[in-house]
């Protein structure tokens, strides 16, 4: 085996493409703005710099390994080379720490901490530019942009949508959108991908907690929350709570402690789409028109398809996401009480999308012209909720969910990650009702960290062809093959960020492959420790369609369109 | 008429040759841009007219404005005497024509084949009838600019009657392209553009990639100021260029080759488009050139003016549309370059040397030069010198020779300070430095570089901080903004600067600007951030009591620093009239009236009233 050394210490080259990926194997944390795995090398940060023996330095994320290389990642030299680095990023950045958004997880801070800048010997004289608040999803500041182009590239190259880019030169380079226009009026579909990789408050989730706050403080108001399947696995990050690991109980215990009223699961409504879908794309077989049938859970595909592949939208689903089947349900639920006792229902859903904040907001997602969502709050935002009211949050014992809209099946539990959706579309298609079936299902090829999966799974007589996509530029590959002809589906599930909900954009950020494998696993147990498995089974959902959704499935289910 | 084997070629150069000596006449006037800003425009107009009656005479210019029917050549060289003008066959040259000159030229030289002796070049009571005899031009090594100013840019027949794409023909017909790739290896052709990296080397590891489709791009975005080496190729013998690019083409079986030339060059690019236009014309580009089977293609792309886009993958990027930004390499040029493809970029005065290292051997183009560095190198000699303008020199030439035997010395005889070499990447070489070899190695030692080719002379009366700030603000402006070092530290590196020559430096700031120098250079990333710092980091070496002058004593013994300027009242001539202190918008100005007044000067903040109002010239300025 050929190796190189790193401080002294023997690393073996086992494929790596660049001495960065060595150095961090050898255990060795080498600080990085601009370096991120599943994006191109960049290399503009310069942080990643090392020393060789002749005394060269280079930047290890761009340098291929060569046997026998002696590398030094800590020399005199490298130490005041970053820290110079650090404090000239710091020179031209909004130095306001304490009323920052990021305040204690921004990896700017983090760095000039850990590698010793105690002082900027520069005045920032950059001009003070205005906040872009346009979106519904994200909030840009350019004053604390350090330019790694983290959300260009992932914008570009994962999503595929290319909303932001650089403009200008020089140290008057800048992110934006072109010609400097608002989030609002680009491509952009609220993903927030980019605030997840933004090193910094650059990009930052919109946040409405205040608006929360308001609202538990209000007597006459019902606050109901609704949980969605991937946020129990990422809020216990910020609380030592082992990654992956389903915190819903806990979850619960401290939305009641905040004050809210009612909690539920979301999962419940993941079980109404499933139920919904399912007949919608029986239809569609039966009929041939429309097909493939896309999925219509995420808010930033359906945008993505709307804007780039309009001729593609008439084959999304007319199923509201689960997010909103589940609203409209609870406005519903509570119209008759709300009017007895002169109160008003707020709808609170916790999810782990940016993207949800401008669902709500889209009038096809409305009933009888009110507006079903009041507000989405993120994994992200609910985080800093509890730790406002101060809550131990990892000492909770957990508690279960409100009733009746806590029952869910496994099926439901998995729309959370990419093939979760199609899974539990094929339990409800499956005729046979088994563990045998469970098993054909997740192991025909959905499930997995690939950016496209393809199978063919027959259902009653029928052969039906299935892809899965996720990251909005493996979907627009996809699409581009449908309509030159090389590919033909009858079912295509899109999820715009990768891996699905549990990487979406109002997840806790900076999560590495650890954080991606507990929570893609996670969710998988989730499923596992199901009592009931198949969405049809779900009690309540056969309830419901018996009862309160009688006569109004199609205006509380579907989209109004 | 088209060509479409080697005899063809022959029989359109023998004709072309026959054509051009036709021409009895012919009066060439420079459309450089100095002699240009100098009125050569009007002068053309006026011999043209004069002309038009004339038969068997020709006059040639090239302005930017199209004339139709009329013939252009490009810049002659000999900038700080223009505007210039040449009579051919005789050869004679005339220097800082104006218009009322062209009678008399017209009279005697062309009528009755007479110098005018009064326009001639004239030194120490020598009087130079030829151009080549004149010592400006006589020091020079003239090979790729051999024939700029001497033929007609716009008619590819003056090219092959001057042997042109006889080179191309040795390749396609007795040359295999290795064979092509191995004698440019053996000439150690190294690339004109800056890095000195080997030519034959960049074709031999683009020759050998897997994949078949390649890409010739030429360097054509010259961005040093003062620098015009390639524009002057470009516009005075384009198809030389084209040429070299052809035979590369040929030689790495590379099916397309791009051009990119900054669109601040509009005369450069409308010639290129006028020479690719007719030697497609003429099949020496395009399909099957010259019957040979082999196909080529040259396509011209404007690049916007931005420095970094001299940078290969900036470049690049630039021509597919992208922002020109450099990216981390590896993958390098050669293996994955434009549209990813195993691609061959050299500047425009590389492949100028392609054909004639072609036609006439590597040992041949190892005459001149050094043993590492072999050829000529063409700067473009600007600043504080007798005779600027551009030259063109055997590589490892001294600096001395540059400057006094070609220049001519430094203006007003005032003591050589320093030159600037390289451009805003380059360093700067002083007195010491004087009888160091002009080379890429000799030269890189020093702490400077070759560059393109930007030779700025600078006197005593210059101010070498002033000289690192004006460098220092191009890089800053020109940065692409990727990485942080260049980014931010070349603003910090300008800022520290400006304080300095407002005389509000520190010596804790003269150790940051070291620092910040050594980091940007240590951890840029790409070749123009990593040389954005030279420029200070050799003058603080260099000049480093002239920093300390400015941060210490806060003077600027040249007097360039405005900031630095001290007001100072003569108190023999002052007779106390009080007009200045009325005047002074600050009130630094007091005294009792008859009697000298004196000047605050931590009050006076150098607008210099006082010393416009001063009826006795009582006021004058300590640097």
């Amino acid at each position: 085996m050929e190796y190189i050394t790193i401080d002294s210490k023997c690393v073996p080259i086992e494929g790596e493409k660049n001495v960065l990926s060595l150095i961090r194997k050898a255990g060795i944390d080498l600080p990085t703005f601009c370096y991120h795995s599943e994006l191109s090398i960049y290399g503009a940060c310069r942080m990643c710099v090392v020393e060789d023996e002749r005394g060269r330095v280079f930047a290890s994320c761009s340098e291929q390994p060569r046997p026998g290389m002696v590398i030094y990642t800590n020399t005199k030299k490298i130490q005041k080379y970053r820290r110079l680095i650090i404090e000239l990023l710091l020179s031209s950045h909004c130095r306001d720490c304490t009323t920052c958004q990021k305040n204690g997880m921004c990896e700017l801070q983090d760095l000039a901490y850990r590698v010793g800048v105690h002082a900027v010997r520069f005045l920032n004289t950059k001009k003070q530019q205005p906040l872009d608040l346009s979106s519904p999803s994200i909030v840009r500041d350019p004053n604390k942009c350090i330019l790694c182009g983290d959300c260009v590239r992932t914008c570009d190259e994962i999503q595929g949508v290319g909303a932001i880019d650089f403009a200008n030169r020089g140290s008057r380079t800048e992110v934006m959108p072109a010609f400097n226009k608002k989030l609002s009026e680009t491509d952009c579909v609220g993903c927030g991908q980019c605030a997840s990789v933004c090193p910094t408050a650059a990009i930052s989730i919109k946040t409405n907690v205040t608006q929360v706050w308001d609202a538990i403080g209000d007597k006459n108001i019902r606050v109901v929350a609704q949980v969605a399947p991937a946020v129990r696995l990422a809020v216990g990050d910020h609380f030592g709570i082992p990654k992956g690991e389903n915190s819903f109980g806990k979850l619960v215990e401290a939305l009641r402690i905040m004050g809210f009223d009612e909690v539920y699961d979301t999962n419940f409504a993941a079980d109404l789409t499933v139920m919904e879908e399912s007949k919608e794309f029986l239809e569609r077989l039966e009929s041939g028109e429309k097909l493939p049938l896309f999925t219509s859970c995420c808010p930033g595909w359906v945008k993505y398809c709307e804007t780039k592949y309009p001729e593609f939208a008439g084959n999304i689903s007319t199923c509201r996401s689960p997010q909103g089947m589940m609203s409209a349900v609870i406005k519903e639920y509570f119209k008759e009480r709300d009017a007895a006792e002169g109160k008003q229902t707020m709808v609170v859903s916790i999810m782990p999308c940016t993207a949800k904040k401008g669902e709500i907001l889209r009038p096809d997602n409305y009933t009888d012209g009110r507006q079903d969502t009041d507000c989405v709050l993120t994994t992200v935002e609910i985080i800093r909720m509890i730790k406002e009211v101060g809550i131990r949050f990892e000492k909770l014992a957990g508690e279960a969910a409100d009733m009746p809209f806590s029952i869910a099946s496994g099926g439901g539990a998995i729309f959370g990650a990419t093939g979760g959706v199609t899974e539990a579309v094929l339990r409800r298609l499956m005729s046979e009702k088994n563990y045998k079936t469970l098993n054909t299902i997740s192991f025909s090829g959905i499930r997995g960290e690939e950016g496209l999966k393809e199978t063919t799974v027959q259902v009653g007589e029928r052969e039906v062809r299935i892809a899965v996509v996720h990251g909005l530029a493996n979907a627009g590959r996809l699409l581009d093959s449908i309509k030159a002809g090389e590919k033909t589906y009858d079912f295509v599930e899109v999820m715009a960020c990768r891996r699905g909900c549990i990487m979406g954009g109002g997840q806790p950020a900076q999560a590495g492959p650890r954080t991606r494998r507990g929570r893609m696993e996670g969710i998988y147990r989730v499923d596992a420790a199901s009592n009931i498995r198949f969405p049809d089974e779900n009690p309540i959902v056969e309830q419901l369609y018996g009862g309160l959704l009688q006569g109004k499935e199609h205006k509380l289910l579907h989209r109004n369109m | 008429m088209r060509i479409a084997s080697r005899e063809d070629l022959k029989r359109a150069a023998g004709l072309a040759a026959e054509d051009m000596k036709s021409q009895t006449k012919r009066i060439l006037i420079c459309a450089g841009t100095g002699c240009l800003a100098g009125g050569s425009e009007k002068i053309y107009q006026k011999l043209k007219k004069m002309a038009e009656d004339t038969e068997n005479v020709e006059v040639e210019f090239g302005p930017e404005i199209a004339h139709v029917g009329v013939k252009q050549s490009g810049c002659h060289g000999f900038c700080e005497m223009g505007p210039l003008v040449r009579i051919e066959p005789s050869n004679y040259l005339y220097i800082k024509v104006k218009e009322e000159d062209c009678e008399e030229i017209f009279q005697e030289s062309i009528l009755n084949d007479r110098p005018v002796e009064r326009l001639l070049y004239e030194l120490d009571g020598v009087r130079y009838r030829e151009q080549e005899s004149i010592p400006f031009y006589a020091k020079q090594t003239r090979q790729v600019l051999k024939n700029c100013g001497h033929i007609d840019a716009e008619n590819i027949g003056e090219y092959l009657a001057v042997g042109g794409y006889r080179a191309l023909e040795k390749a396609l017909f007795e040359m295999q392209p290795q064979e092509v790739i191995q004698v440019v290896l053996d000439s150690n052709l190294r690339g004109r553009g800056g890095g000195g990296f080997q030519t034959g080397y960049k074709w031999k590891q683009v020759a050998r990639q897997e994949e078949k489709i390649r890409y010739v791009v030429c360097n054509g975005d010259e961005g040093d100021p003062g620098a015009f080496m390639d524009r002057s190729v470009m516009e005075g013998d384009p198809h030389k260029m084209i040429e070299g690019m052809i035979i590369a083409g040929y030689a790495v079986s590379a099916q397309e080759g791009y051009i990119y030339v900054r669109a601040e060059y509009p005369l450069a690019i409308r010639r290129l488009k006028v020479a690719i236009a007719q030697a497609e014309e003429a099949g020496l580009l395009g399909e099957n050139i010259m019957g040979s089977g082999y196909s080529f293609t040259i396509h011209i792309n404007r690049g916007a003016g931005a420095f970094v886009c001299g940078e290969g993958s900036a470049l690049t990027a630039s021509i597919e549309g992208e922002r020109g930004m450099p990216r981390t390499k590896p993958p390098r040029t050669v293996e994955q370059g434009l549209f990813g493809k195993p691609t061959v970029l050299n500047n425009v005065e590389t492949y100028a040397n392609v054909p004639m290292i072609v036609l006439n051997g590597a040992e041949w183009y190892h005459r001149l030069g050094t043993e590492t560095s072999p050829g000529t190198k063409a700067f473009a000699l600007t600043g504080s010198v007798k005779n600027t303008g551009l030259i063109e020199v055997p590589m490892g030439t001294t600096l001395r020779e540059i400057v006094y035997d070609i220049g001519g010395g430094v203006k007003g005889d005032v003591p050589f300070k320093a030159v600037q070499i390289g451009g805003p990447s380059g360093g700067c070489l002083v007195t010491s430095n004087l009888d160091v070899c002009l080379d890429f190695d000799s030269l890189k030692k020093l702490g400077a570089m070759i560059g393109s080719g930007g030779l700025v002379v600078m006197d005593e009366n210059t101010c070498m901080v002033e000289v690192a700030r004006f460098f220092m603000n191009f890089t800053q402006n020109e940065s692409c903004g990727k990485c942080v070092p260049c980014r931010e530290g070349t603003r910090r590196m300008l800022e520290i600067l400006e304080d300095i020559v407002a005389g509000k430096g520190t010596l804790e700031q003269l150790d940051i600007l070291q620092e910040l120098g050594e980091a940007i250079t240590d951890t840029a990333l790409c070749g123009l951030g990593k040389s954005a710092a030279l420029p200070v980091l050799s003058t603080l070496k260099n000049f480093r009591e002239e920093y300390l002058e400015h941060v210490v004593e806060k003077r600027c013994k040249t007097g360039t620093c405005q900031a630095l300027k001290r007001y100072v009242i003569d108190p023999s001539k002052c007779k106390g009239c009080s007009k200045c202190a009325r005047n002074c918008p600050v009130h630094a100005i007091s005294g009792k009236v008859k009697e000298p007044f004196t000047i605050d000067t931590s009050v006076c903040i150098k607008c210099g009233a006082c010393m416009d109002n001063c009826a006795f010239g009582a006021i004058y300025t300590e640097n």
